[in-house]
């Protein structure tokens, strides 16, 4: 633990100062609002998130015609919940089944689906997720607590710029009598990666 | 690898983001508000981080480095696209660093502030 002279004051560690210098510049130059800095943090640290992707399964779980849409449109068809990228990507939906097992990762940095799943968790961020879920899926998504058959193929999808993928899990068994609103509390975000498969029951 | 709950200091909320610190949250919203203004395209920006994620001899083991990353790449474009140049940026730096050290615990941290 470092101990402070009183004389450093309110002394800021590096990064902090680097993005008060850019923030400050930005400004000052009419590039950025803090306003709207303010905005969009809060629109991804509280109204953007994996519930948003729930509600996008659920539905495809339920209406057969949004499943086809879906996995054929994916940016339209997310589009309806009012769902948008900002960066002007393509969404595709993968489906997983029995046969199939499909899971996303971002090779070159963290290219993640934003507007279904909010920012990624720390680990999609790090480098072993980025190399292993590519060399080594199987040991991965075992890491991750979901088994597969030895006859169920696994796809990984490699997200870009331009292309991000959600992951439609299968639906749980015995659900037939949930409605919409509680078959979206059984798809986690992990779900949607692919490195985890859909709640059997609601979290408690 | 580690399993995801082994890894420490990951942010303990239930499946959200993903912030550990104030600055990483205005470093992301800052190329955020770049991009939407046309400083620069989003494959540009991939390829700028991502070209610094592969440049690092020594791997983000945890994740935990990302936004140092983002920060980086953020400087870079900005460098490349604006007038705000490196040497101006680390000019600012330095001022934001003097007036910090100037300011007593608990003071909003002003520009120009010096010792008195």
């Amino acid at each position: 633990m470092a101990h402070h002279h009183h004389d450093e004051g309110s002394a800021l560690e590096e990064n902090p100062l680097r993005v008060k210098a850019l923030e400050s510049l930005l400004v000052e130059k009419g590039y950025v609002d803090p306003a709207a800095l303010d905005q969009l943090i809060d629109i991804y640290e509280n109204k953007v998130g994996p519930r948003n992707g729930a509600a996008v399964v659920a539905r495809a779980w339920v209406d057969p015609q949004f499943k086809a849409k879906l996995l054929s449109d994916a940016t339209n068809a997310i589009k309806e919940f009012g769902f948008e990228g900002r960066q002007g990507e393509h969404m595709e939906v993968k489906e997983n089944t029995p046969g199939i097992h499909n899971m996303v990762v971002c090779t070159l940095c963290s290219c993640y689906p934003w507007p279904v799943l909010g920012l990624p968790p720390v680990w999609y961020k790090a480098a072993p997720y980025r190399s292993r879920a590519v060399s080594e899926p199987r040991a991965v998504l075992a890491e991750f607590g979901v088994t597969l058959s030895d006859d169920t193929e696994v796809r990984v999808w490699d997200s870009t710029a331009e292309l991000r993928y959600l992951i439609l899990p299968m639906r749980p068994e015995n659900t037939d009598h949930l409605s919409e609103e509680e078959l979206a509390l059984l798809v986690t975000r992990d779900s949607m990666i692919g490195t985890g498969i859909a709640l059997e029951e609601e979290p408690k | 690898m580690n399993t995801p709950e082994l890894l420490p200091n990951q942010p303990h909320d239930h499946e959200g983001p993903v912030f550990r610190e104030p600055w990483e949250a205005q470093a992301f919203a800052m190329a955020v508000s770049l991009h939407a203004k046309g400083v620069f395209t989003w494959t540009e920006w991939t390829e700028t981080i991502g070209a610094l994620i592969a440049a690092d001899n020594e791997p983000d083991e945890t994740g935990e480095r990302y936004y140092g990353y983002w920060l980086a790449a953020l400087e870079q474009l900005v460098a490349a696209n604006t007038p705000i140049s490196r040497e101006l940026l680390s000019d600012r730096k330095n001022a934001w660093d003097k007036a910090a050290r100037a300011t007593p615990h608990g003071e909003a941290i002003i520009l120009g502030r010096n010792k008195v």
